[in-house]
Protein backbone atom coordinates (compact mmCIF):
# COMPACT_ATOMS: atom_id res chain seq x y z
CA UNK A 1 0.00 0.00 0.00
CA UNK A 2 1.49 3.25 -1.11
CA UNK A 3 1.73 5.92 1.66
CA UNK A 4 0.28 8.90 -0.44
CA UNK A 5 -3.45 6.94 -0.38
CA UNK A 6 -3.65 8.52 2.41
CA UNK A 7 -4.45 11.51 1.29
CA UNK A 8 -7.51 9.85 -1.15
CA UNK A 9 -9.43 9.96 2.30
CA UNK A 10 -11.12 13.42 2.18
CA UNK A 11 -11.36 12.37 6.53
CA UNK A 12 -7.71 12.13 6.31
CA UNK A 13 -6.97 15.26 4.79
CA UNK A 14 -9.00 17.12 7.55
CA UNK A 15 -7.07 14.73 9.51
CA UNK A 16 -3.77 16.71 8.46
CA UNK A 17 -5.14 20.15 8.40
CA UNK A 18 -6.27 19.68 11.74
CA UNK A 19 -3.02 18.50 13.55
CA UNK A 20 -1.27 20.74 11.31
CA UNK A 21 -3.49 23.76 12.91
CA UNK A 22 -3.57 22.22 16.29
CA UNK A 23 0.59 21.79 16.40
CA UNK A 24 1.50 25.24 15.15
CA UNK A 25 -1.27 26.27 18.51
CA UNK A 26 0.05 23.95 20.99
CA UNK A 27 3.55 24.53 20.69
CA UNK A 28 4.05 27.97 20.55
CA UNK A 29 1.43 28.53 23.44
CA UNK A 30 3.07 25.01 25.50
CA UNK A 31 6.44 26.63 25.07
CA UNK A 32 5.21 29.85 27.17
CA UNK A 33 3.27 27.06 29.87
CA UNK A 34 6.58 25.19 30.06
CA UNK A 35 8.67 28.49 30.83
CA UNK A 36 6.44 29.45 33.18
CA UNK A 37 6.29 26.47 35.19
CA UNK A 38 2.10 26.44 34.13
CA UNK A 39 1.64 22.87 32.47
CA UNK A 40 -0.15 21.38 35.05
CA UNK A 41 -2.65 23.86 34.89
CA UNK A 42 -2.79 23.24 31.59
CA UNK A 43 -3.52 19.39 32.25
CA UNK A 44 -6.61 21.08 34.76
CA UNK A 45 -7.85 23.22 31.91
CA UNK A 46 -8.31 19.95 29.92
CA UNK A 47 -10.21 18.00 33.11
CA UNK A 48 -12.78 20.71 33.38
CA UNK A 49 -13.27 21.03 30.04
CA UNK A 50 -14.77 17.56 29.99
CA UNK A 51 -18.40 18.52 31.93
CA UNK A 52 -18.61 21.75 29.72
CA UNK A 53 -18.65 19.00 26.62
CA UNK A 54 -20.59 16.68 28.09
CA UNK A 55 -22.84 19.29 29.46
CA UNK A 56 -23.72 20.64 26.73
CA UNK A 57 -24.61 17.84 24.56
CA UNK A 58 -26.53 16.86 27.78
CA UNK A 59 -29.00 19.95 26.78
CA UNK A 60 -28.63 19.95 23.02
CA UNK A 61 -25.52 21.97 22.02
CA UNK A 62 -22.74 21.72 20.55
CA UNK A 63 -19.72 19.79 22.73
CA UNK A 64 -17.02 22.20 21.40
CA UNK A 65 -19.29 25.51 22.59
CA UNK A 66 -19.24 23.90 26.13
CA UNK A 67 -15.67 22.92 26.09
CA UNK A 68 -14.84 26.39 25.20
CA UNK A 69 -16.89 28.16 28.01
CA UNK A 70 -15.72 25.97 30.65
CA UNK A 71 -12.41 26.11 29.58
CA UNK A 72 -12.02 29.54 28.85
CA UNK A 73 -13.72 29.87 32.78
CA UNK A 74 -11.42 27.97 34.39
CA UNK A 75 -8.39 29.47 32.82
CA UNK A 76 -9.85 32.82 34.20
CA UNK A 77 -10.25 31.19 37.67
CA UNK A 78 -6.77 29.76 37.29
CA UNK A 79 -5.29 33.04 36.51
CA UNK A 80 -7.17 34.79 39.28
CA UNK A 81 -5.97 32.67 42.06
CA UNK A 82 -2.28 32.97 40.98
CA UNK A 83 -0.20 31.04 43.06
CA UNK A 84 -2.66 29.76 44.88
CA UNK A 85 -3.52 27.66 41.99
CA UNK A 86 -0.70 25.54 42.12
CA UNK A 87 -1.53 23.63 45.10
CA UNK A 88 -1.89 19.91 44.32
CA UNK A 89 -4.63 19.34 46.51
CA UNK A 90 -6.95 21.87 44.92
CA UNK A 91 -6.06 21.20 41.53
CA UNK A 92 -6.49 17.23 42.50
CA UNK A 93 -9.80 17.69 43.65
CA UNK A 94 -11.61 20.02 41.00
CA UNK A 95 -9.68 17.31 38.02
CA UNK A 96 -11.70 15.06 39.71
CA UNK A 97 -14.67 16.70 40.77
CA UNK A 98 -14.83 17.49 37.05
CA UNK A 99 -13.99 14.24 35.82
CA UNK A 100 -17.09 13.06 37.53
CA UNK A 101 -19.62 15.53 36.61
CA UNK A 102 -18.71 15.00 33.06
CA UNK A 103 -19.67 10.93 34.09
CA UNK A 104 -22.81 12.45 35.82
CA UNK A 105 -24.13 13.76 32.09
CA UNK A 106 -23.39 11.15 30.52
CA UNK A 107 -25.22 8.91 33.04
CA UNK A 108 -28.50 10.74 31.95
CA UNK A 109 -27.80 11.23 28.16
CA UNK A 110 -26.69 7.69 27.80
CA UNK A 111 -27.44 8.04 23.40
CA UNK A 112 -23.64 9.06 23.12
CA UNK A 113 -21.52 6.66 25.04
CA UNK A 114 -19.18 6.69 21.76
CA UNK A 115 -18.74 10.75 22.42
CA UNK A 116 -17.43 10.06 25.85
CA UNK A 117 -14.35 7.97 24.23
CA UNK A 118 -14.50 10.95 21.89
CA UNK A 119 -14.01 13.27 23.83
CA UNK A 120 -11.58 11.85 26.60
CA UNK A 121 -9.17 10.83 24.05
CA UNK A 122 -9.82 12.75 21.00
CA UNK A 123 -11.23 11.36 17.69
CA UNK A 124 -9.10 13.38 15.17
CA UNK A 125 -10.46 11.07 12.04
CA UNK A 126 -13.84 12.27 12.70
CA UNK A 127 -13.15 15.85 12.02
CA UNK A 128 -15.64 17.99 9.60
CA UNK A 129 -15.00 20.58 7.53
CA UNK A 130 -16.61 22.82 9.57
CA UNK A 131 -14.63 21.92 13.00
CA UNK A 132 -11.66 22.78 10.41
CA UNK A 133 -13.24 26.33 10.09
CA UNK A 134 -13.67 26.50 14.17
CA UNK A 135 -9.84 25.49 14.79
CA UNK A 136 -8.82 27.94 12.44
CA UNK A 137 -10.79 30.76 13.78
CA UNK A 138 -9.75 29.51 17.43
CA UNK A 139 -6.10 29.29 16.38
CA UNK A 140 -5.70 32.82 14.88
CA UNK A 141 -7.74 34.56 18.19
CA UNK A 142 -4.87 32.60 20.52
CA UNK A 143 -1.99 33.60 18.07
CA UNK A 144 -2.50 37.07 17.64
CA UNK A 145 -3.48 37.54 21.46
CA UNK A 146 -0.39 35.37 22.18
CA UNK A 147 1.77 38.02 19.77
CA UNK A 148 0.01 41.28 21.83
CA UNK A 149 0.75 39.85 25.24
CA UNK A 150 4.76 37.87 24.23
CA UNK A 151 6.62 41.29 26.01
CA UNK A 152 4.80 41.21 29.43
CA UNK A 153 4.20 37.51 29.88
CA UNK A 154 8.13 36.95 28.91
CA UNK A 155 9.44 39.17 31.47
CA UNK A 156 6.54 38.41 33.58
CA UNK A 157 7.58 34.97 33.18
CA UNK A 158 11.33 35.35 33.53
CA UNK A 159 11.71 38.09 36.35
CA UNK A 160 8.13 38.09 37.76
CA UNK A 161 9.15 40.41 41.05
CA UNK A 162 11.14 42.59 38.70
CA UNK A 163 8.44 43.34 35.88
CA UNK A 164 6.03 43.36 38.83
CA UNK A 165 8.18 46.14 40.14
CA UNK A 166 8.49 48.08 36.53
CA UNK A 167 4.93 48.03 36.27
CA UNK A 168 3.65 44.85 34.55
CA UNK A 169 0.56 43.82 36.12
CA UNK A 170 1.22 40.18 36.89
CA UNK A 171 -2.08 38.90 37.34
CA UNK A 172 -3.77 40.19 34.50
CA UNK A 173 -0.66 39.28 32.14
CA UNK A 174 -1.29 35.73 34.03
CA UNK A 175 -4.81 35.76 33.54
CA UNK A 176 -5.00 36.50 29.92
CA UNK A 177 -2.27 33.96 28.95
CA UNK A 178 -4.15 31.29 31.14
CA UNK A 179 -7.46 32.25 28.47
CA UNK A 180 -5.11 31.84 26.10
CA UNK A 181 -4.04 28.38 27.05
CA UNK A 182 -7.72 27.62 27.85
CA UNK A 183 -8.31 28.98 23.88
CA UNK A 184 -5.08 26.03 22.83
CA UNK A 185 -6.30 23.04 25.04
CA UNK A 186 -9.88 23.30 23.65
CA UNK A 187 -8.21 22.96 20.20
CA UNK A 188 -5.47 20.39 21.52
CA UNK A 189 -8.66 18.47 22.87
CA UNK A 190 -9.97 17.93 19.07
CA UNK A 191 -6.88 15.55 18.54
CA UNK A 192 -6.04 13.93 21.60
CA UNK A 193 -9.41 14.07 23.92
CA UNK A 194 -9.21 15.28 27.35
CA UNK A 195 -6.75 13.32 29.06
CA UNK A 196 -3.80 13.79 26.83
CA UNK A 197 -3.46 17.26 25.96
CA UNK A 198 -0.51 17.06 27.71
CA UNK A 199 1.25 14.70 24.80
CA UNK A 200 0.54 18.03 22.36
CA UNK A 201 0.79 20.99 24.59
CA UNK A 202 3.74 19.95 26.92
CA UNK A 203 5.94 17.16 25.37
CA UNK A 204 7.17 19.31 22.32
CA UNK A 205 7.75 22.14 24.03
CA UNK A 206 9.42 20.14 26.55
CA UNK A 207 11.59 18.53 23.95
CA UNK A 208 11.73 22.41 22.09
CA UNK A 209 13.56 23.78 25.15
CA UNK A 210 16.37 21.63 25.67
CA UNK A 211 17.52 21.34 22.41
CA UNK A 212 17.58 25.00 21.74
CA UNK A 213 18.90 28.02 22.90
CA UNK A 214 16.94 31.51 22.95
CA UNK A 215 12.95 31.57 23.04
CA UNK A 216 12.43 32.32 19.48
CA UNK A 217 14.23 29.47 18.30
CA UNK A 218 12.75 27.69 20.87
CA UNK A 219 8.76 28.30 19.80
CA UNK A 220 9.81 27.78 16.20
CA UNK A 221 11.34 24.45 17.34
CA UNK A 222 8.59 23.22 19.59
CA UNK A 223 5.88 24.06 16.69
CA UNK A 224 7.96 22.25 14.48
CA UNK A 225 8.13 18.94 16.85
CA UNK A 226 4.52 19.51 17.90
CA UNK A 227 3.27 19.56 13.99
CA UNK A 228 5.90 16.25 13.39
CA UNK A 229 4.59 14.60 15.77
CA UNK A 230 0.92 15.14 14.92
CA UNK A 231 1.39 13.71 10.95
CA UNK A 232 4.01 11.43 11.63
CA UNK A 233 1.56 9.90 14.16
CA UNK A 234 -1.39 9.81 11.63
CA UNK A 235 0.60 8.26 8.87
CA UNK A 236 1.24 5.50 12.21
CA UNK A 237 -2.17 5.16 12.83
CA UNK A 238 -2.89 5.15 9.01
CA UNK A 239 -0.66 2.19 8.31
CA UNK A 240 -1.16 0.11 12.14
CA UNK A 241 -4.90 0.89 12.31
CA UNK A 242 -3.78 2.08 16.50
CA UNK A 243 -5.40 4.99 17.67
CA UNK A 244 -4.06 8.36 16.65
CA UNK A 245 -3.97 9.52 20.29
CA UNK A 246 -1.59 6.68 21.01
CA UNK A 247 0.90 7.76 19.05
CA UNK A 248 0.80 10.93 19.64
CA UNK A 249 1.51 9.98 22.89
CA UNK A 250 4.53 7.69 22.51
CA UNK A 251 6.23 9.83 20.04
CA UNK A 252 5.83 12.84 22.62
CA UNK A 253 7.63 10.60 25.19
CA UNK A 254 9.89 9.55 22.60
CA UNK A 255 10.90 12.83 21.63
CA UNK A 256 11.33 14.10 25.34
CA UNK A 257 13.83 11.33 26.13
CA UNK A 258 15.14 11.91 23.30
CA UNK A 259 15.84 15.47 23.40
CA UNK A 260 17.41 14.78 27.27
CA UNK A 261 19.75 12.70 25.62
CA UNK A 262 21.25 14.78 22.59
CA UNK A 263 21.49 17.97 25.43
CA UNK A 264 23.35 15.49 27.43
CA UNK A 265 25.44 14.73 24.39
CA UNK A 266 25.71 18.39 23.83
CA UNK A 267 26.94 19.39 27.05
CA UNK A 268 29.99 16.92 26.76
CA UNK A 269 31.34 17.71 23.32
CA UNK A 270 31.24 21.67 24.56
CA UNK B 1 18.53 66.61 48.38
CA UNK B 2 16.56 63.79 50.10
CA UNK B 3 16.54 60.83 47.73
CA UNK B 4 13.72 58.86 50.09
CA UNK B 5 12.15 59.90 53.13
CA UNK B 6 10.03 57.76 55.64
CA UNK B 7 7.77 59.56 57.99
CA UNK B 8 6.03 57.31 60.69
CA UNK B 9 5.64 54.57 58.08
CA UNK B 10 4.04 51.58 58.71
CA UNK B 11 4.22 48.37 56.81
CA UNK B 12 2.23 45.16 56.81
CA UNK B 13 3.08 41.75 54.74
CA UNK B 14 0.51 39.45 54.87
CA UNK B 15 -1.44 40.88 57.50
CA UNK B 16 1.39 40.90 60.17
CA UNK B 17 2.69 43.97 60.78
CA UNK B 18 6.51 44.57 59.75
CA UNK B 19 7.41 47.87 60.32
CA UNK B 20 5.46 50.49 62.78
CA UNK B 21 5.95 54.45 62.69
CA UNK B 22 9.02 54.10 60.93
CA UNK B 23 11.24 57.49 59.52
CA UNK B 24 14.13 58.62 58.17
CA UNK B 25 15.32 59.96 55.01
CA UNK B 26 18.23 59.54 52.95
CA UNK B 27 20.42 62.17 50.99
CA UNK B 28 20.69 61.82 47.38
CA UNK B 29 23.85 60.22 46.63
CA UNK B 30 24.45 58.52 49.47
CA UNK B 31 25.12 54.85 49.70
CA UNK B 32 22.78 52.96 52.50
CA UNK B 33 23.45 49.75 53.91
CA UNK B 34 20.07 48.15 54.88
CA UNK B 35 20.62 45.72 57.50
CA UNK B 36 19.02 43.50 59.79
CA UNK B 37 18.19 39.74 60.37
CA UNK B 38 16.09 37.75 58.13
CA UNK B 39 12.50 38.81 58.33
CA UNK B 40 13.19 42.26 59.71
CA UNK B 41 11.65 43.41 56.88
CA UNK B 42 14.12 44.57 54.00
CA UNK B 43 12.69 43.26 51.13
CA UNK B 44 9.05 44.55 52.02
CA UNK B 45 10.80 47.81 52.33
CA UNK B 46 11.86 47.95 48.93
CA UNK B 47 8.52 47.03 47.60
CA UNK B 48 6.49 50.48 49.66
CA UNK B 49 9.53 51.86 48.06
CA UNK B 50 8.64 50.62 44.75
CA UNK B 51 4.99 51.20 44.83
CA UNK B 52 4.08 47.70 45.39
CA UNK B 53 2.19 47.78 48.86
CA UNK B 54 0.67 50.77 50.30
CA UNK B 55 1.51 51.54 53.48
CA UNK B 56 -0.64 51.47 56.54
CA UNK B 57 0.12 54.82 57.89
CA UNK B 58 2.40 57.13 57.58
CA UNK B 59 4.15 58.75 54.11
CA UNK B 60 6.55 57.67 52.83
CA UNK B 61 8.25 59.97 49.50
CA UNK B 62 10.63 58.79 46.89
CA UNK B 63 12.73 61.75 44.72
CA UNK B 64 9.52 64.01 45.56
CA UNK B 65 6.96 62.06 44.77
CA UNK B 66 4.94 59.62 46.24
CA UNK B 67 5.75 56.16 45.35
CA UNK B 68 4.23 54.69 42.12
CA UNK B 69 4.77 51.18 40.65
CA UNK B 70 6.69 51.44 37.47
CA UNK B 71 8.47 54.45 38.10
CA UNK B 72 11.41 54.48 35.86
CA UNK B 73 13.55 56.69 38.18
CA UNK B 74 14.19 53.82 40.32
CA UNK B 75 16.48 51.12 39.60
CA UNK B 76 15.55 47.53 41.23
CA UNK B 77 17.58 44.43 41.54
CA UNK B 78 15.59 41.51 42.99
CA UNK B 79 16.90 39.01 45.70
CA UNK B 80 17.43 36.40 43.17
CA UNK B 81 15.36 33.13 43.44
CA UNK B 82 15.67 31.70 40.66
CA UNK B 83 16.97 32.92 37.02
CA UNK B 84 15.86 31.51 33.29
CA UNK B 85 18.84 29.48 32.65
CA UNK B 86 17.51 26.31 31.21
CA UNK B 87 16.64 28.11 27.98
CA UNK B 88 19.88 29.15 27.09
CA UNK B 89 19.65 33.13 27.32
CA UNK B 90 22.27 35.14 27.20
CA UNK B 91 22.77 38.06 29.65
CA UNK B 92 22.57 40.46 26.90
CA UNK B 93 18.85 39.13 26.19
CA UNK B 94 18.11 39.19 30.14
CA UNK B 95 18.56 43.07 30.21
CA UNK B 96 16.99 43.46 27.05
CA UNK B 97 14.20 42.43 28.43
CA UNK B 98 13.63 44.52 30.79
CA UNK B 99 13.70 47.69 28.68
CA UNK B 100 10.38 48.15 27.51
CA UNK B 101 9.28 45.07 29.00
CA UNK B 102 6.10 46.11 30.74
CA UNK B 103 4.46 47.43 27.13
CA UNK B 104 2.24 45.26 25.14
CA UNK B 105 3.45 43.73 21.90
CA UNK B 106 6.05 40.93 20.39
CA UNK B 107 9.28 41.52 21.48
CA UNK B 108 11.05 42.65 19.10
CA UNK B 109 13.62 45.10 20.59
CA UNK B 110 13.99 48.33 18.75
CA UNK B 111 17.76 49.90 18.55
CA UNK B 112 17.36 52.24 21.34
CA UNK B 113 16.49 49.65 23.54
CA UNK B 114 19.55 47.55 22.37
CA UNK B 115 21.81 50.74 22.81
CA UNK B 116 20.67 51.21 26.38
CA UNK B 117 21.05 47.37 27.32
CA UNK B 118 24.74 47.89 25.59
CA UNK B 119 25.56 51.07 27.45
CA UNK B 120 23.99 49.42 30.70
CA UNK B 121 26.02 46.65 30.79
CA UNK B 122 29.54 48.59 29.66
CA UNK B 123 28.98 50.67 32.74
CA UNK B 124 29.32 47.38 34.73
CA UNK B 125 31.99 46.09 32.12
CA UNK B 126 29.86 43.05 31.38
CA UNK B 127 28.78 43.75 27.25
CA UNK B 128 31.72 40.62 26.42
CA UNK B 129 30.06 38.35 29.28
CA UNK B 130 26.65 39.50 28.13
CA UNK B 131 27.29 37.51 25.07
CA UNK B 132 27.04 33.79 26.78
CA UNK B 133 24.07 32.33 28.17
CA UNK B 134 23.24 32.35 31.34
CA UNK B 135 24.26 29.39 32.58
CA UNK B 136 27.80 29.45 31.63
CA UNK B 137 28.11 32.54 34.04
CA UNK B 138 29.42 32.57 37.83
CA UNK B 139 27.05 33.50 40.66
CA UNK B 140 29.21 36.91 40.63
CA UNK B 141 28.85 37.18 36.96
CA UNK B 142 25.14 36.66 36.54
CA UNK B 143 24.79 39.40 39.93
CA UNK B 144 26.75 42.04 37.43
CA UNK B 145 23.96 41.54 34.37
CA UNK B 146 21.43 41.72 37.22
CA UNK B 147 22.85 45.22 38.13
CA UNK B 148 23.38 46.08 34.44
CA UNK B 149 19.70 45.55 34.46
CA UNK B 150 19.09 47.94 37.34
CA UNK B 151 20.86 50.61 35.69
CA UNK B 152 18.06 50.42 32.55
CA UNK B 153 16.12 53.86 32.78
CA UNK B 154 19.18 55.82 34.20
CA UNK B 155 17.92 55.96 37.28
CA UNK B 156 18.05 58.08 40.51
CA UNK B 157 17.93 55.43 43.40
CA UNK B 158 18.99 52.36 43.28
CA UNK B 159 17.52 49.81 45.40
CA UNK B 160 19.11 46.05 45.56
CA UNK B 161 18.11 43.29 47.45
CA UNK B 162 20.52 40.86 48.77
CA UNK B 163 23.70 41.04 45.83
CA UNK B 164 25.73 39.59 47.96
CA UNK B 165 23.71 36.02 48.75
CA UNK B 166 25.81 33.19 48.00
CA UNK B 167 28.35 34.65 46.68
CA UNK B 168 32.13 34.10 48.20
CA UNK B 169 34.46 36.86 49.95
CA UNK B 170 36.24 38.05 46.58
CA UNK B 171 33.06 38.04 44.39
CA UNK B 172 31.43 40.29 47.72
CA UNK B 173 34.20 42.38 47.55
CA UNK B 174 33.61 42.96 43.88
CA UNK B 175 30.42 43.07 43.76
CA UNK B 176 30.30 46.15 46.40
CA UNK B 177 33.06 47.88 44.71
CA UNK B 178 31.02 48.05 41.16
CA UNK B 179 28.30 49.55 43.28
CA UNK B 180 29.40 51.81 44.88
CA UNK B 181 31.43 53.04 41.79
CA UNK B 182 28.20 53.18 39.81
CA UNK B 183 26.91 55.19 43.01
CA UNK B 184 29.52 57.93 42.75
CA UNK B 185 29.51 58.00 38.71
CA UNK B 186 25.90 58.61 38.62
CA UNK B 187 25.58 60.50 41.77
CA UNK B 188 22.67 58.58 42.71
CA UNK B 189 21.67 57.28 46.37
CA UNK B 190 22.13 53.26 46.72
CA UNK B 191 20.12 51.44 49.11
CA UNK B 192 22.03 47.90 49.64
CA UNK B 193 20.34 45.21 51.86
CA UNK B 194 22.72 42.82 53.46
CA UNK B 195 22.45 40.22 55.93
CA UNK B 196 26.22 41.53 56.93
CA UNK B 197 27.65 44.72 58.39
CA UNK B 198 31.51 43.97 57.38
CA UNK B 199 31.37 44.26 53.56
CA UNK B 200 30.01 47.16 53.67
CA UNK B 201 32.21 49.22 56.38
CA UNK B 202 34.24 50.85 54.25
CA UNK B 203 31.85 52.22 51.75
CA UNK B 204 28.35 52.75 53.38
CA UNK B 205 27.84 56.33 54.29
CA UNK B 206 24.87 55.14 56.77
CA UNK B 207 23.22 52.05 57.70
CA UNK B 208 19.66 51.94 58.12
CA UNK B 209 19.10 49.05 60.98
CA UNK B 210 15.66 47.32 60.56
CA UNK B 211 14.63 44.83 64.13
CA UNK B 212 11.56 43.40 65.61
CA UNK B 213 9.44 46.09 63.48
CA UNK B 214 11.48 49.38 63.91
CA UNK B 215 14.48 51.10 62.29
CA UNK B 216 17.71 52.95 63.35
CA UNK B 217 19.76 55.22 61.03
CA UNK B 218 22.80 57.03 60.68
CA UNK B 219 26.55 56.43 60.54
CA UNK B 220 28.26 52.64 61.50
CA UNK B 221 29.21 53.93 64.62
CA UNK B 222 25.78 55.56 65.44
CA UNK B 223 23.82 52.88 65.00
CA UNK B 224 26.05 49.81 65.34
CA UNK B 225 26.39 50.04 69.06
CA UNK B 226 25.08 48.16 72.24
CA UNK B 227 22.72 51.28 73.55
CA UNK B 228 20.31 51.49 69.83
CA UNK B 229 20.72 47.80 69.10
CA UNK B 230 19.49 46.48 72.52
CA UNK B 231 16.82 49.58 72.38
CA UNK B 232 16.16 48.07 68.44
CA UNK B 233 15.99 44.00 69.61
CA UNK B 234 14.42 44.69 72.84
CA UNK B 235 17.49 42.50 74.58
CA UNK B 236 20.55 43.04 75.29
CA UNK B 237 22.96 43.22 72.70
CA UNK B 238 26.44 43.52 72.61
CA UNK B 239 28.72 44.66 70.07
CA UNK B 240 32.18 43.50 69.63
CA UNK B 241 34.68 44.77 67.46
CA UNK B 242 38.08 42.47 66.70
CA UNK B 243 40.35 43.37 63.56
CA UNK B 244 38.60 46.05 61.66
CA UNK B 245 35.30 43.96 62.23
CA UNK B 246 32.32 44.32 63.76
CA UNK B 247 29.87 41.60 65.71
CA UNK B 248 26.63 41.74 66.76
CA UNK B 249 26.02 39.28 69.69
CA UNK B 250 22.95 38.45 71.97
CA UNK B 251 23.70 36.57 74.57
CA UNK B 252 26.79 35.44 72.67
CA UNK B 253 25.32 34.56 69.58
CA UNK B 254 26.58 36.29 66.37
CA UNK B 255 23.27 37.50 65.25
CA UNK B 256 24.60 38.11 61.46
CA UNK B 257 27.28 35.97 60.92
CA UNK B 258 25.91 32.59 58.73
CA UNK B 259 23.34 34.62 57.13
CA UNK B 260 24.11 34.20 53.94
CA UNK B 261 22.19 30.80 53.98
CA UNK B 262 20.51 30.70 50.29
CA UNK B 263 16.47 31.30 52.10
CA UNK B 264 14.29 31.00 49.50
CA UNK B 265 11.38 31.81 52.36
CA UNK B 266 12.25 34.95 53.25
CA UNK B 267 10.09 37.69 51.23
CA UNK B 268 10.24 39.65 53.68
Amino acid sequence: MMITTIFDYEFMRNAFIATTIVGIVAGAVGYFLVLRGETFAGHALAHVGFPGATGAVLIGLSPILGLSIFTVLAGIGIGLLGEKAHRDVAIGLVLTLSLGLGLLFLHFYTAYASQATNVLFGNVLGISASTLVTLAVLAVVSLVALALIARPLLFASLQPELAEAKGVRLGLVSTLFMVIAAITTVEAMQIVGVLLVFALMVAPAAAAMRLTRGIARGIVCSIVLAVAIAWVSLILAFLTDWPTSFWITALGAGVYLLSGLAGRGARRLA
Amino acid sequence: MTALAFEGVSLTYKGRPVLSDVSFSIQAGSFVGILGPNGAGKTTLLRAVLGLITPSAGRITVLGETPRRGNPAIGYMPQIRRLPVQIGLTGFDLVLGATNGHRWGWPLASSADRDAAAEALERVGALDLARRPLNQLSGGERQRILIAQALIGSPKLLLLDEPLISLDAGHQRAIIELVHRLGHELGIAVLFCSHEINPLLHVVDEVLYLGKGKAAVGSVAQVLNPEVLTALYGAPISVLRANGRIFVMADDIDLEGGGHDHDDHDHL
